[in-house]
């Protein structure tokens, strides 16, 4: 496997407060890696700094090799790095299956194709990763009406729509009837293992996050605190000290 | 284009007129910061950009213009226009702006848009489409031999509006109600919950904000023409100067109003009176790609 | 009938009625061009300001850089611009009618295209901008046109610049310049009904609902943006042109880069009519037009007042126009699904 995501001695402060201090961590093309730490542990921050939201005041950050820290959102994206946001972002005036058709991966289309209308089999295709996600019966209802957890699948089905090569997925599981997690999990390890995604997870639900990745990032303070697989981490005082200990 | 090089080639040669055009730049820009401050007022505490903001502006000034020609004093126009021009702005307030402050903010830019409209269109009625200025019989100062010359009456306009600066000042730092608007600036729901009557503190902002407008409109009629159109331009270059600044920050207004001020004298020194307008519009356009270009370097837009 | 064969009948009527129409009422004939060129100017504002949420209070540029450009492409193909503004009409210089339809095809070309290349150059800045900064950018845009133009001697500065007249009768001049006009809106409409239904016009309503969303999708937002209003500055550009052709004789500030007339009312016809709907901005328009005759008629010299009155009171009550209500109260009219209990609990709210 390859390195696709390598973070190196990042650093971001806001004012006087440090969110990262020299962090470096790398994501293998292919895995699902995940990304825990208590709360306000700068988790999102690096998310942020990773996609492109702000400046990095330090380090570097490399996308399949090539330097992407002083790029702006959409051309970040247009490499095939997607991201889920915490407090989810839909198309609330659209029904589901518009939100789908919106996720087309526009970056893949030649420029006249845009000015097609889509076709059976987009339409097709939208609905059946709804089905994936299990919203097939709701794919006709204006998306704002559905619940939050709803709308937190439609979200996740809409990233699949675009085809990415790499998803950050910001606590895919956060606001999720309990229920309905395992069935998530396993979604997102199809995704994983049928579509290819690479996976970067955001999870707080250690339960979670230690079923499905095979190398965790443990980060406490901005600092990263530990490595390695679940079983490592589950096993490293540090870590426990940090955040299990807190719970 | 030889008209603009000779020009050039004048401030070269005498070095003297420079200072003639910074101190008139800066004698205007004392009261285009003055608006300016107006508005970053009202943009801070309702989050309402006012468009009408000139045409207030020129409101003042007419009121002033009228009230000469009925036998009262110029300067005695100035508190007289601050007065009526706050009772414009309540009733401007209650009819229009409350209803758009929780809008978005294309809705209130369109409503005072069409405010202005309004405005522009009644003052054309009243008073006719000429420019109007009233001639104040004060000395002019001369100095360096003549070049440099400070009619005392744009001095008097000066140091008032100073004087009005910072009295407004004064007024929002030690006053309950200073306190009131400043608090609902930073959080208008935490206000409320302190019991900050809100509704009153932005209709209070509002009318102070047009009545600040009408005191520097009664100025500048002493110290240049007013016309039904011209509000369009003060709007413009309060928007530069606040776009330049950023909210909250008085010496940036100041700073700003007065450089935008000599820029504009430079300006239509270089490149012909009949530039003037065009001035104070490419400057905005100046600022918001220099802001742009400020934002793009933190990976953001500017909204 | 089936439900696609009443559609037919409507638009053979529309059709109908738009060649009949300068027949029917010959007295208003002018009325009638204006009102296409309302439609056309409040369709256009409505792609970028209702369906992509760019709210540009500048879209007049494009009408006024369409008249000149079109003036002095018609000019410059028989005679030096320069010498011809300068002599301000004195009499020598005259067209045959060749060179009159030339420049008028040509002109009317070129017109539409150099606003769309200049809409690509001005909104690689602009575009940046977002809300009200957008707004305010481009207005200030249109008003230093305006200015710098009317310093342009070239062009023939403030006096403004005068076109050759049509070659026949004044009545077959109106006629002639209605039916530009009504063919350009005519062409104008299909084309936008045609490009909503694309990815394209998905595209823009994502950026119009949440811009930063549609971004982390990748979308060529600000490729699609600039598109939208370069193909917005066509026909804006042609419409000013056909303008120019209309009135014979322009002037920058009140015609030609008339900010406060035209350059508003494009935007109030299309509140009045309900932003981002396919037909809300041809129904505004309708009713801005007829608002502002009557006006024009009853309310002498204060119609300027209640023209800033109907768009004060517009913006403040009426905002999301006559669509808009409509969407409001039948949603299944417009196609949209809600479920049963929401509807029920917006019912009872209400």
């Amino acid at each position: 496997m390859s390195t696709i995501i390598d973070v190196s001695h990042v650093s971001k402060t806001f004012g006087g407060v440090v969110a990262n201090k020299n962090i470096s961590l790398t994501v293998e093309k292919g895995a699902i890696t995940g990304l825990i730490g208590p709360n306000g542990s700068g988790k999102t921050t690096l998310f942020n700094s990773i996609v492109g939201y702000h400046p990095i005041d330090a380090g570097s950050i490399k996308y399949e090799g090539r330097e992407i820290s002083a790029m702006l959102v959409p051309e970040i994206a247009r490499l095939g790095l997607l991201r889920t946001f915490q407090q989810t972002r839909i198309y609330g005036a659209m029904n589901c299956v518009e939100n789908m058709l919106i996720s087309m991966p526009h970056r893949k289309m030649r420029f006249l194709d845009a000015f097609r209308r889509n076709s059976r089999q987009d339409r097709e295709r939208a609905e059946h990763l709804l089905e994936f996600v299990g919203l097939y019966e709701k794919r006709l209802l204006r998306s704002g009406s559905l619940s939050f957890g709803q709308q937190k699948l439609l979200e996740f089905a809409m990233a699949l729509m675009n085809e990415p090569t790499v998803l950050l997925l910001d606590e895919p599981t956060a606001g999720i009837n309990p229920t309905l997690i395992n069935g998530l999990i396993d979604r997102l390890i199809k995704a994983n293992t049928e579509f290819g995604i690479t996976l970067l997870i955001i999870e707080h639900n250690m339960r979670v996050i230690m079923n499905m990745a095979e190398t965790i990032y443990c980060l406490a303070h901005g600092e990263l605190l530990a490595a390695g697989t679940a079983e490592e981490i589950q096993n490293n005082q540090s870590v426990i000290d940090a955040y299990l200990g807190a719970h | 284009m030889d008209q603009i090089i000779s020009n050039i080639g004048l401030l070269l040669e005498f070095p003297i007129v420079n200072l003639k055009i910074i101190i008139d730049g800066v004698m205007i820009g004392a009261l285009f910061a003055l608006a300016a401050y107006g508005l970053a007022l009202v943009w801070g505490v309702m989050n309402v950009k006012n468009l009408a903001q000139g045409d207030f502006v020129i409101a003042g000034g007419y009121i002033s213009w009228w009230l000469a020609h009925q036998g009262l004093h110029p300067l005695l126009g100035v508190p007289v226009s601050f007065v009526i021009m706050w009772g414009i702005g309540w009733v401007c307030y209650k009819l229009v702006i409350s209803r758009v402050i929780e809008r978005d903010l294309f809705t209130s830019l369109l409503a005072t848009f069409g405010l202005a409209i309004m405005m522009a269109q009644i003052m054309n009625l009243l008073f006719g489409s000429d420019t109007q200025s009233l001639k104040l019989d004060y000395e002019t100062l001369y100095f360096a031999d003549g070049l440099i010359d400070v009619p005392i009456a744009k001095l008097i306009g000066v140091i008032m509006a100073a004087a009005l600066a910072a009295a407004v000042i004064i007024f929002m730092k030690s006053s309950r109600m200073g306190q009131a608007i400043r608090a609902t600036a930073q959080d208008a729901r935490a206000a409320r919950v302190l019991g900050i009557d809100t509704e009153k503190v932005y209709a209070f902002t509002f009318s102070l904000n047009s009545a600040i407008c009408g005191a520097a409109g009664a100025i500048i009629v002493m110290v240049w023409v007013i016309q039904p159109f011209y509000g369009i331009t003060y709007s413009i270059r309060a928007f530069v100067i606040v776009t330049a600044a950023g909210l909250g920050n008085l010496p940036g207004v100041i700073a700003a109003g007065l450089g935008i001020g000599a820029a504009e004298q430079y300006g239509s020194h270089i490149f012909g009176i009949g530039y003037q307008q065009a001035i104070a519009v490419v400057l905005l356009l100046v600022v918001l790609v220099y802001r742009l270009a400020q934002q793009r370097r933190v990976r953001q837009v500017l909204k | 009938m089936t439900m696609a064969q009443k559609k037919w009948l409507f638009y053979a009527l529309i059709i109908a009625f738009t060649l009949f129409a300068p027949f029917i009422f010959p007295a208003f004939r002018t009325q009638l061009a204006t009102l296409w060129l309302m439609i056309i100017v409040a369709v256009t504002w409505d792609m970028t300001g209702g369906q992509m949420g760019y709210n540009s209070l500048g879209n007049i540029f494009f009408y006024g850089t369409g008249m000149y450009v079109a003036a002095v492409v018609t000019i410059g193909l028989v005679y030096d611009v320069g010498e011809y503004t300068g002599a301000a009409g004195g009499g020598k210089y005259a067209f045959t009618d060749a060179q009159y339809f030339t420049g008028l095809v040509l002109g009317t070309i070129a017109a539409g295209v150099f606003c769309a290349l200049s809409a690509l150059v001005l909104g690689y800045v602009l575009f940046g901008l977002r809300g009200p900064y957008f707004a305010i950018g481009t207005l200030g845009v249109a008003i230093a046109a305006g200015e710098l133009v009317s310093n342009w001697d070239w062009v023939g500065g403030g006096q403004g610049i005068a076109l050759p007249v049509f070659p026949g009768d004044f009545d077959s001049a109106k006629l002639f310049i209605y039916y530009l006009f009504a063919g350009t809106g005519v062409v104008l409409f299909i084309f936008v009904k045609w490009l909503y239904a694309t990815r394209f016009g998905a595209a823009i309503n994502a950026i119009r609902d949440d811009e930063e969303k549609a971004e982390a999708m990748g979308l060529h937002t600000l490729m699609y943006k600039l598109m939208t209003w370069a193909m917005s500055a066509f026909f804006v550009g042609v419409a000013g042109a056909i303008s120019a052709f209309q009135l014979i004789h322009f002037e920058p500030l009140e015609t030609a880069y008339q900010t406060i007339n035209l350059g508003i009312f494009m935007v109030v016809c299309v509140l009045l009519g309900g932003k981002g709907t396919l037909w809300g901005p041809v129904i505004g328009a309708i009713l801005f037009h007829i608002f502002k005759e009557v006006t024009w008629n009853y309310f002498l010299g204060w119609q300027w007042v209640a023209l800033g009155a109907l768009i004060v009171i517009t913006v403040v009550y009426f905002q999301d126009g006559l669509m808009g209500w409509l969407q409001h109260r039948k949603p299944e009219w417009f196609g949209m699904r809600v479920e049963k209990r929401d509807r029920l609990a917006q019912e009872a709210s209400e």
